[in-house]
């Protein structure tokens, strides 16, 4: 078969013009043949008589657009280009009055127009039926087979069949034995078979006790996703709908800080909800959760919070103590710094920044006596001696006799004033002793002590014969100085600067004296002359100190609102660390029969506090705030400045920056 | 004394700790193995609890994994799979370059794949354990079953995932374990008990899938392919329990009636045995064709006494949930979620069917007369049978959730529906209780709702105002004669309207009784303040803190209670019947 179509093609092929260049659309009608056709019939008879052919070969024709002529002719001459080129109406015309139109076809080489015979029209129709252009040429022939279908039993050719046909090939042993190496060494695996365990089964038929692992102890399932609230529904109710600012709040958080992940929203039906934008979001962070985040059990507590308040004995088993304020001290006209008692309990002297010391009867609120000072009075202190009525006011440290009650008082006060006699020999004295004379002594002056610096405090020893008085500096060793009145003698304690000294105090029994620094409170023994115990206050900066009439306790106010109870047998950290006021302590005191103690703040409020002390050393004290006194206003962001107890009643008073002062009782 | 010097780091927590980029290299994993693998084996990190001595000094952010979970995994046969599966990538590479088609035949014949059974057994050494953590396993699976079968995952995966949980609602539909539903704006919310365990899981709306860039698919895949193995032995267990074919088979007879409609025009064989499967409203077949249940009788133990009693009035309660739409026939309109309610429906009992040209499986026509509802979600429509009630859709979840049939007047055609509660929150007192949510209770007790929603609304209202005046003047308790004359003196402002009334009667002006009362409670209120001064610094710490809780709960219900939006409530009458 095959030859037979080689044959067949080799016979169509000469009949097919030469040279022939056609190029006829299949769809076209003949009637519109296209100018543009390119023909090149050299077998046709009619052309021979007016023969142009051109010779310049099958070149684009463009190369002559700028030439006159087209080409050369067989003889060598030039064929030139018609005069004028048909344009668009020229070819209507033409296409509506020839009636050869459309068998006419334009030569571009040779720039004319030809008319296509009946047998060349006849070639084209043949050609676009997909015909031989030669009209006889049979396509049909009968084949005629080259060799013989049927076997013979001789060979066509005689030629002995080759080596190679008899000998195992090479190249297949190579490939072999490649494969063989393959499969020893394991790289080349048999097909795996297939897999005939079904997918699924029962994986838990035999639940094995034993094979949960220690792990499983150890593991902490991932908790579950939280429930949905009401406010998640598609149709919730309206109170869980967001208002217009909440919404705008909402909008403005940051996706962390929301509380809702979502804008809940209401549909007036199932048909209306829309999908979830943050569905696969909220999906995809579960799956982060569950393999990112460390998991840890956390013990929630589950306290009742009334389980939490401590059980205390109620005030009211406590009495007595200050409940309500009955008296207000009025008269000076700047903040009073300092008060004190007189031992009797009848009089209450106090110290103002208006320059003057008032003396108060305490159950009238009279003011009997002021006593204008030269400067601002930092701390007054009444003698404890009952016979004698000594108030130490400060500046320069003044001893006045108030000249107030009990006439033999007075008088008694006035002898050991006048009864100092001079020692012989002259010691030189830190303070100088001066006695007052004159309309000062009918005042009540009586000695003035003047110190080299500011005097911050004094305080009286309870024999009431010796004074300690600090005046507060950093750099050096004279910051406290105690003072013997009988013998008009001065002495300074401490050889060594141990920091800036806030206040000082006697032992109320023994020859103890408490120095609190910053942050320290040193005690003293004066008659050893040594260190006996440094207590560390775990304040900041200490404000004012009180000693427990009995001994062996004290309290520490500090600015950073916090008052510190020592027990001194039990330890040098405190006891207790009550933290009651709001703003810095100012003021504590003990009182000195009932087991009641009391601190004034800044936040304007007094603190009575019962402070139990027993006698059973193995019994810890017992302290219960027991009422929280108002009253004092605040002025310039300062509150109550100084408290005292009634010496015999269970009576408090208070100095504030209000310019009054107020007994509570 | 002497003797080595002990170095830093080298015990204690520092040994017990591991890096996360030291364990990937010890187990010589890449970083996308490792994370797979510890989603597998459900390993997660670890916070210790000093940090600084376990970064050895540093204070660097790192993650931390214990390092006796590192240890396990270098054990896990699955880890050399991955190893395998690597090298078979690069060889199938290599082949493709070299266009050794041969090569590539072979490879892919010996594609390594891996079983995940092992860890499962390992992870959930029991039924239950499986049970309890199959939450999320049913979300996943229940999300990709809806996702479109191109690009984001394999289909296989995502028949899988459809298959699984068209068994699981069939099990949940045979078993009638649905307790609670809910529609909620992000899809709708089931809960199932299941031997014991309630299990709760979340279906997204039938919609196409906006698929975020920022989402990493393959963690999700990997998630969902051991969801997917965990899933199907599960269900494997449960229709086990049940006596039930697995993989589902219909029941014959229901077979045979699906089968007289003309489905061969629906899809092939194959393919459709699962949408009918999916249609649920056959049953399914039986491994031993039993009778229905036997119910079987709860036992009594005497001494219990009310306890038992109370469980047994819960069982009972529960036996009537389970037959709560039984001998009803409802009928859902195209509009409404098909699948969500004939799954709802059918585990309550009732008979469901659908448009044919909807879905397969719809077992009846509109036009039967014996409908008791249809299910419809269009404003109207426009022929009505007249022994059908039209209902919205809302009914059926709020009916689950209240355990008894709602009145269906509420949710007929065009009505404005009532506010949809959420079945989870149980409310403690303290909390904000929604008025609807009373009225719900109410109804559950058996009384009659003869109050409007308004009323219920003014009555609340009412409180709040007392609680108002009671705070006005100090929250102090008055006697009775107090309580009388101001109850009267309400009733007056209340009738009057704006007239001016007369002065308050203070109560410590009146009589020496309140006094006292008054005086008591202030002593009180100081005592408590006076201890609250003297708790320790720790435990005053934890006391503000729940303090502050507290009183955020109450700023809230307060808020809710008076929220802006109430007093417009829509007004609606309600008659008292209620449909059995």
């Amino acid at each position: 078969m095959e030859e037979k179509d080689d044959e067949g093609e080799s016979v169509c092929r000469p009949v097919q013009p030469e040279g022939l260049f056609m190029r006829v659309k299949k769809n076209s009608i003949p009637r519109c043949f296209s100018t543009r056709l390119l023909t090149r019939f050299s077998l046709s008879p009619s052309f021979l008589s007016q023969d142009i052919r051109n010779t310049v070969g099958n070149i684009p024709m463009e190369w002559y657009q700028d030439y006159p002529h087209i080409g050369y002719n067989l003889d060598g001459k030039k064929i030139f280009k018609p005069i004028r080129n048909k344009d668009e109406l020229d070819e209507f015309l033409d296409k509506m009055e020839n009636p050869d139109y459309w068998r006419t076809v334009h030569d571009k080489t040779t720039a004319s127009d030809i008319r296509l015979s009946d047998e060349q029209v006849d070639l084209v129709h043949r050609l676009q039926k997909g015909q031989f252009g030669d009209v006889n040429f049979n396509e049909y022939e009968p084949s005629v087979d080259f060799f013989t279908n049927e076997v013979m039993i001789h060979p066509v050719t005689n030629r002995p069949q080759d080596k190679r046909s008899f000998i195992p090939s090479l190249i297949e042993k190579e490939k072999v034995s490649k494969l063989v190496h393959a499969i020893k060494m394991g790289w080349i695996k048999p097909r795996k078979p297939k897999e005939t365990t079904p997918q699924y089964y029962d994986l838990w038929a035999k639940e094995d006790p034993n094979a949960i692992l220690g792990r499983h102890k150890m593991h902490v399932p991932a908790p579950k996703m939280r429930l949905p609230g009401h406010e998640e529904s598609y149709n919730p109710p309206p109170e869980y709908l967001l208002t217009e600012e909440e919404r705008m709040a909402w909008e403005q958080q940051d996706a962390e800080d929301r509380k809702l992940p979502f804008l809940p929203q209401k549909h007036s039906c199932l048909r209306a909800v829309p999908a979830f934008s943050r569905f696969i979001h909220e999906r995809f962070e579960r799956c982060l959760d569950l393999y990112l985040c460390p998991r840890q059990r956390k013990m929630r507590v589950n306290v009742n919070p009334e389980d939490l308040i401590p059980k205390l004995p109620k005030p009211k088993d406590l009495q007595p103590f200050p409940t309500t304020m009955s008296l207000v001290y009025i008269g000076h006209s700047s903040l009073v710094r300092s008060i004190s008692a007189s031992p009797t309990g009848q009089w209450l002297v106090s110290g103002s920044d208006d320059c003057t010391v008032r003396f108060w009867e305490v159950n009238t609120g009279r003011c009997m006596k002021t006593l204008e000072v030269g400067g601002a009075v930092k701390s007054v202190a009444w003698n404890p001696n009952p016979a004698v009525c000594l108030v130490a006011v400060e500046s320069t440290v003044l001893l006045l006799n108030p000249g107030l009650g009990d006439r033999l008082v007075v008088s008694s006060t006035d002898q050991l004033i006048t009864s100092y006699e001079p020692p012989e020999e002259d010691k030189e004295q830190a303070v100088t002793w001066a006695l007052s004379e004159g309309p000062e002594h009918d005042n009540g002056h009586r000695l003035t002590l003047t110190h080299p610096k500011a005097v911050k405090q004094v305080v009286w020893h309870g024999k009431g014969d010796y004074l300690a008085s600090v005046m507060p500096d950093n750099s050096s060793n004279l910051q406290v100085l105690i003072h013997q009145v009988s013998k008009r003698r001065t002495q300074n304690p401490f050889r060594k600067n141990k920091g800036l000294v806030q206040c000082v105090s006697f032992h109320p029994l023994r020859p103890y004296f408490f120095v609190a620094t910053q942050r320290y409170v040193r005690v003293y023994n004066l008659i050893k002359q040594e260190l006996t115990k440094k207590l560390m206050t775990n304040c900041k900066w200490i404000s004012s100190m009180a000693i427990h009439p009995g001994g062996d306790n004290l309290i520490c106010g500090s600015y950073d609102c916090r008052l510190a109870w020592f027990d001194l047998d039990l330890s040098t950290k405190p006891y207790k660390m009550l933290r009651h006021h709001k703003k810095a302590l100012r003021g504590v005191a003990y009182h000195k029969h009932y087991p009641l103690f009391a601190s004034g703040a800044d936040d304007g409020s007094v603190i009575i506090c019962h402070g139990m002390v027993y006698n059973d050393l193995l019994q810890n004290p017992l302290i219960v705030p027991v009422k929280v006194l108002k009253g004092h206003q605040i002025t310039h962001d300062l509150g109550v400045l100084d408290v005292t107890f009634h010496p015999t009643q269970p009576w408090v008073f208070s100095s504030g920056a209000d310019a009054t002062i107020r007994l509570f009782t | 004394m002497g003797g080595l010097q002990k170095k830093k780091y080298e015990r204690g927590s520092a040994t017990n700790y591991i890096t996360r980029n030291k364990a990937r290299k010890k187990l010589q994993l890449s970083l996308a193995d490792f994370r797979r693998l510890c989603i597998l084996k459900g390993i997660y990190p670890h916070e210790p609890k000093h940090k600084k001595k376990v970064n050895k000094g540093s204070t660097a952010p790192r993650t931390f994994y214990l390092f006796k979970d590192i240890r396990f995994l270098l054990h896990e046969p699955i880890v050399r799979k991955f190893r395998e599966y690597k090298v078979f990538v690069r060889k199938l590479r290599k082949a493709y370059g070299k266009a050794e088609w041969t090569g590539v035949e072979r490879l892919r014949d010996n594609k390594p794949g891996y079983k995940l059974d092992h860890i499962i057994k390992e992870r959930y050494p029991t039924f239950i354990d499986a049970l309890r953590d199959i939450d999320d396993a049913l979300s996943m699976c229940f999300l990709f079953s809806t996702f479109a079968r191109t690009g984001k995952c394999h289909v296989q995966t995502i028949t899988l995932c459809r298959r699984l949980t068209v068994e699981w609602m069939n099990y949940v539909v045979t078993s009638r374990s649905l307790r609670k539903v809910f529609l909620s704006i992000k899809g709708i919310y089931y809960q199932a008990e299941v031997l014991g365990q309630l299990i709760t899981w979340l279906v997204p709306y039938q919609f196409a899938h906006d698929h975020p860039t920022d989402v990493d698919y393959r963690v999700m895949a990997t998630f969902t392919e051991m969801y997917t193995t965990l899933f199907g032995f599960i269900n494997f267990r449960l229709y086990q329990t049940l006596n039930l074919v697995y993989p589902p088979k219909l029941d014959s007879k229901a077979e045979s009636e699906l089968k007289a409609e003309h489905e061969e025009d629906y899809a092939m064989d194959s393919e459709s045995y699962l949408e009918k499967l999916s249609a649920l409203s056959a049953s399914l077949a039986r491994v031993v064709a039993t009778a229905e249940e036997e119910e079987n009788q709860l036992d009594l133990f005497p001494t219990e006494g009310e306890n038992m009693q109370a469980r047994e009035k819960e069982q009972k309660e529960q036996e009537a949930q389970k037959r709560l739409f039984e001998g009803l026939k409802f009928f859902l309109n195209r509009e409404v979620p098909r699948e969500s309610l004939a799954f709802i429906l059918r585990c309550f009992g009732a008979e469901v069917s659908w448009d044919k040209s909807l879905c397969i499986g719809g077992t009846y026509e509109v036009t039967d007369e014996t409908i008791t509802h249809q299910i419809v979600d269009r404003p109207d429509m426009d022929k009505q049978y007249i022994n059908r009630y039209y209902i919205q859709p809302q009914w059926v979840f709020d009916s689950v959730n209240a355990q008894m049939r709602l009145p269906v007047e509420d949710y007929f055609l065009g009505t404005t529906l009532p506010p949809h509660l959420s079945p989870f929150v149980e409310e403690k007192d303290g909390d904000y209780v929604p008025p609807e949510k009373l009225k719900l209770m109410a109804l559950q007790r058996g009384e009659k709702p003869g109050k409007s929603r308004a009323e219920l609304d003014s009555e609340e209202e009412d409180e709040e105002e007392e609680d108002e005046e009671e705070e006005e003047e100090d929250d102090e308790e008055e006697d009775d004669v107090d309580d009388e004359e101001l109850t009267e003196e309400k009733n007056l402002k209340k009738m009057e309207g704006t007239r001016v009334t007369p002065g308050k009667v203070k109560p410590w002006e009146t009589g020496s009784v309140g006094n006292k009362v008054r005086l008591e409670q202030e002593e009180k209120a100081e005592e408590k303040r006076l201890a609250i001064m003297m708790m320790k610094k720790k435990e005053k710490y934890l006391y503000d803190k729940i303090m502050f809780g507290k009183k955020r709960t109450t700023r809230e219900v307060s808020s809710l209670r008076c929220a802006p939006a109430k007093p417009t409530r829509h007004i609606t009458c309600h008659h008292s019947k209620v449909q059995t």
